[in-house]
């Protein structure tokens, strides 16, 4: 297993979907650090779960296809599990974060309602 | 009438084979049993039926949010490295009256905005179907109005209603 010499097809994708996905998802932590405001921060972490994420998923089908000598694609039905749970978290913190401003009767921010 | 919802069990035994790792015709007449079997049980407690009607349109409708949340990324991750050049960025709520009605569909909705870095959806009124959401660089409050109504809700209801 680890004499396995994997074929340039797959290495060099692979390497640069990773370093990609890392850098994503790196850039997401920053924002959630950097960004001032609550509701602000809810939007960087989602690069993770996105691109981030995307990017780590097609470099292990690409590597995990190579080392089997087969088409690997379950990988897929990660992809399929964030896209349908991720959201319902964010979408829970961010009413649970407008629920509590209404109970303190602090008005979120309506900049623009128009 | 109650429509067999054939998409659901092919997906569901699709699922089933990938998660299994292979497609001997066992495991494709056992995946079949345990979707057809679920997908039943699940319509008997489920009022609720959603109803696709053009694939073609979801397939669209698939490529245009992929293009978008590679394009959002972008535009978040300028906007963490501060490369906004001298334009400040300003977030905040909109409110965007939609004429979707469908529950599948603005669940489907919800999903697609939340996934999308830089909007998230805060709330949807359930009298008038106003929805609000938190925009993370919101410049033209008419801008995402027309983004969400063209680019999302036309397709939507082409599909679920």
């Amino acid at each position: 297993m680890t004499d396995t010499v994997l074929p340039a097809w797959a290495l060099l994708p692979a390497s640069l979907l990773l370093i990609l996905g890392g850098i994503c998802t790196l850039l997401g932590s920053v924002g959630l650090l950097r960004m001032k405001r609550f509701y602000d921060r809810m939007h960087p972490p989602s690069m993770g779960n996105t691109l981030g994420a995307g990017c780590v998923l097609i470099a292990s089908m690409l590597i995990s296809s190579a080392l089997a000598h087969r088409p690997v694609i379950h990988e897929l039905l990660i992809t399929v599990f964030i896209v349908t749970t991720s959201p319902i978290t964010a979408m829970l913190v961010m009413r649970a974060a407008l629920h509590r401003q209404i109970a303190r009767r602090d008005p979120p921010g309506k900049t623009d309602s128009g | 009438m109650k429509r067999t919802p054939w998409l659901l069990i092919i997906g569901l035994t699709l699922m089933w084979l990938l998660l299994t790792g292979s497609a001997s015709p066992g495991q494709l007449l056992l995946g079949v049993a345990v979707s057809t079997l679920m997908t039943l049980g699940f319509r008997a407690v489920r009022p609720l039926h959603p109803h696709l009607r053009r694939p073609l349109s979801a397939l669209r409708l698939f490529f245009r949010v992929a293009v978008d949340i590679l394009k959002s990324n972008v535009a978040v991750a300028r906007i963490v490295l501060g490369l906004t050049g001298k334009r400040e960025v300003h977030s905040g709520f909109v409110d965007i009256p939609l004429e979707l009605r469908d529950p599948h569909a603005l669940a489907t909705l919800a999903t697609i905005v939340t996934s999308t870095p830089g909007t998230v959806w805060a709330d949807l009124s359930s009298d008038d179907h106003v929805l609000t959401l938190h925009v993370l660089d919101l410049r033209d409050p008419q801008v995402t109005r027309d983004i969400i109504k063209h680019r999302y809700e036309h397709l939507l209801r082409e599909i679920f209603e």
